[in-house]
């Protein structure tokens, strides 16, 4: 009968979702059986041992007689997994007869295994390899790989390292305060890089979208005012846009809606809804207000009719994150999470379906910061999230990419200077700062640091000396870094004043 | 009207060729975006609608078009099961990150005299998803902060032939990982799901 023991061992092993009979005992039951036999240690033996343990002990306990029964029962407990044999005679295993006797006549016979069994095996198999061995082998083409140039360093790097902006940079011709001119608190803004938070108005008020609620900020007088609150505390604003006259706000939520609110009577006029996403992005031409949604299109309502929603642009596949008019009207161009810019005429084309003029797919990040050159009419500036970290400059009209420089950080926001020939943009890690440059040539004036988190949107003042940044670590800061010096401002009105005198004296 | 039916379809030949040049294009967005070569070593190329960056190092172009024609033969006979971007470090050896394409092949497709319908439209836009997502993922990936090197693994069928100077491998997992699922896209023969596992950074 001996040489059924390790048959059945065998199988109770490979049993596993049968209760193992032999095995050893809780450590509970073990210790409670050590205080109260120590002396009888030799009963204990074959209840603690292991199903494996126990076949080989079978034989072996009764060929090493002289081995003392407390030696014995230690060494089996503490080393359970060690399979057959001793350190004097450590061939014994090769002496096992029962195995042997299976080896010899049971082994070559088909295995009557269940189709549980199988599957069980399978399983462990995939566990174990990530794939079953049976049904696949892994091929790779030899050789050697393929290694980088000595010296290279991964330029991810930078992305992750304390880093100043590269580029060259240039001595500012004009002093630039380092520090924001003031510093306001914005609790709950949302930390979200496709929204757009917050708007200065040619009123001189900053709209600031603070989770569910919307503040106006006078800069002026520093007079705050709520404006409105979402009535369910689930929902809030994901965009705001002043029209230009600065007396309707637009606001867009979550729930995608697109409401139209009049300040001076802090009232809501309208709510178009005709999306069906968030919405993240607004933008006014006139009558038009043009706003992106999460599910990647873009509508135009016309808010002087009743029936607003008059046009459909489908042209991104993934949430539109970046929507500006330009100046003239005559282009929008839309940035989305599809790493897709797009540019789209004013009017439609002759099929009566609204397609961009221009796609450009230079991006490799989603593109938020959007921002139309003021002087030149068919200049764009883009710049893309973490996985692009590149500010780019476009002539919308031949499609080129003018210029392009690797910021080494996220571009959250980018605006034109209207009193210089400059631009600014808004950073994530590892900086968190704002970063003045030099247009054409993209030198780097300069960097304004004092946020503690990523900046989230860029605001500029109607008189363009000032820029307000919205970050995440909840505080809007207001930086004076475009303020025209006196002198030169005293003489450009100057000049403007002797103009106004030359038409009233023509009139 | 029959010529304008076969356009649209799509055969177990062309479904090969858009799987194979997916990967083509896949495995140099990964190394591009992870940093494993030089960037300027890089071409801008347009493909998909999208702007790829792919290598211009000989060496390299020849590697991976030499894996990309052998894939293409066994996405033909419907015998790949996997394909794997391994990368690992070059200082110790470690793998770093597992990129791990599972591809279903539909067997019942025997040759090209079978037609599936599915616009070569749809299916690059779900190409194109799967790209963007490999792209974006630099921002949750961890850092590979030593220099390294990659290497590619095909799951084959057992009974598939071993062709001449590839050899058998071990599966390289990365140990202690965290798994990122990403898209998938399906050309309705062969269906490829995308995932990546990477070391988990201690907290």
């Amino acid at each position: 009968m001996a040489q059924f023991v390790f048959e059945n061992d065998l199988n109770s092993i490979l049993k596993l979702d049968a209760p193992i009979v032999n095995a050893p005992m809780a450590r509970w039951q073990r210790k409670a059986k050590e205080g109260s036999c120590s002396s009888a240690n030799t009963s204990v033996n074959s209840s603690v041992l292991t199903p494996m343990k126990a076949a080989n002990r079978s034989h072996s306990s009764s060929k090493t007689p002289s081995r003392t029964p407390g030696k014995s029962q230690g060494k089996l407990q503490g080393t359970p997994s060690r399979a057959g044999g001793d350190r004097f005679i450590p061939n014994r295993s090769a002496m096992q007869m029962d195995v042997a006797s299976f080896l010899l006549s049971k082994e070559n016979e088909p295995e009557d295994q269940s189709p549980t069994k199988k599957e069980q095996q399978k399983a462990w198999a995939v566990n174990l390899n990530g794939f079953d061995m049976e049904e696949a082998k892994i091929l790779r083409l030899g050789g050697k790989s393929l290694n980088a140039p000595e010296g290279y360093q991964n330029n991810l790097k930078v992305l992750y390292s304390q880093k100043t902006t590269p580029g060259s940079s240039k001595k500012p011709s004009r002093y630039i305060p380092s520090v924001p001119d003031r510093v306001l608190d914005a609790p709950e803004i949302r930390n979200d890089y496709y929204l757009n938070l917050i708007d200065w108005s040619s009123q001189n008020l900053l709209a600031v979208a603070l989770s569910e609620t919307v503040y106006l900020w006078n800069y002026l007088s520093g007079d705050i005012v709520l404006l409105l609150q979402m009535e369910n505390s689930e929902e809030y604003i994901s965009s705001v846009s002043w029209i230009k006259e600065g007396n309707y706000l637009a606001v867009g939520t979550s729930n995608a809606e697109v409401q139209l609110w009049d300040v001076q009577q802090q009232k809501r006029l309208r709510n178009m809804v005709s999306h069906s996403s968030r919405v993240g992005a607004l933008s006014w031409n006139n009558h038009i207000l043009s706003s992106g949604s999460r599910t990647g299109h873009i509508h135009h309502h016309d808010v002087r009719v009743a029936q607003h929603h008059v046009a459909t642009l489908a042209g991104h596949t993934q949430e539109v994150c970046g929507l500006k008019w330009s100046p003239d009207g005559r282009h929008l161009a839309s940035g989305g999470n599809d790493n897709l810019v797009n540019i789209w005429p004013s009017v439609q084309g002759d099929s009566g379906e609204f397609t961009p003029v221009q796609t450009f797919t230079h991006h490799q990040g989603a593109i938020k910061a959007v921002s139309w050159c003021p002087w030149q009419s068919n200049v764009l500036a883009t710049g893309g999230g973490t996985s692009d970290r590149h500010i780019r400059i476009w002539n919308v009209c031949s499609g080129s990419c003018l210029n392009a420089v690797d910021t080494h950080s996220q571009v959250c926001s980018i605006l034109w200077s209207t009193n210089y020939k400059e631009l600014i943009s808004g950073h994530g890690f590892a900086q968190n700062q704002l970063v003045i440059w030099k247009y054409p040539t993209m030198s780097r004036v300069a960097e304004l640091k004092g946020h503690s988190a990523r900046v989230l949107s860029l605001a500029m003042s109607p008189d363009g000396s000032t820029v307000a940044s919205a970050a995440a670590d909840e505080t809007l800061r207001l930086w004076n870094c475009f303020e025209v010096d006196p002198v030169t401002k005293k003489e450009k009105e100057k000049a403007r004043s002797s103009k106004s005198i030359i038409h009233q004296s023509i009139r | 009207m029959a010529a304008q039916v076969t356009k649209e379809g799509i055969t177990l030949k062309g479904s090969a060729e858009i799987v194979s040049e997916f990967f083509y294009f896949g495995i140099n967005s990964i190394l591009y975006q992870r940093g494993i070569y030089p960037a300027e070593t890089f071409t801008r190329a347009q493909k998909y609608g999208l702007t790829l960056l792919v290598s211009t190092d000989p060496d390299l172009k020849n590697y991976l078009n030499t894996v990309v024609e052998q894939l293409k033969d066994w996405l033909y006979k419907c015998q790949v099961q996997k394909l794997v971007v391994v990368i690992t470090s070059i200082d110790n050896n470690e793998i770093l990150e597992r990129w791990q394409f599972d591809i279903e092949c539909d067997k019942s497709v025997k040759d090209d005299s079978i037609v599936r319908e599915k616009s070569p439209k749809v299916i690059q836009e779900e190409i194109r998803s799967v790209i963007r997502q490999i792209t974006a993922t630099v921002t949750f990936l961890p850092l590979l902060e030593t220099a390294c090197a990659f290497d590619l693994l095909i799951y084959t069928d057992k009974d598939s032939e071993v062709p001449e100077k590839w050899e058998e491998s071990g599966p390289q997992f990365v140990s202690n990982s965290e798994e990122v699922r990403l898209r998938f896209f399906t050309t309705t023969i062969h269906k490829v799901n995308s995932m990546v596992a990477y070391k988990k950074i201690d907290c």
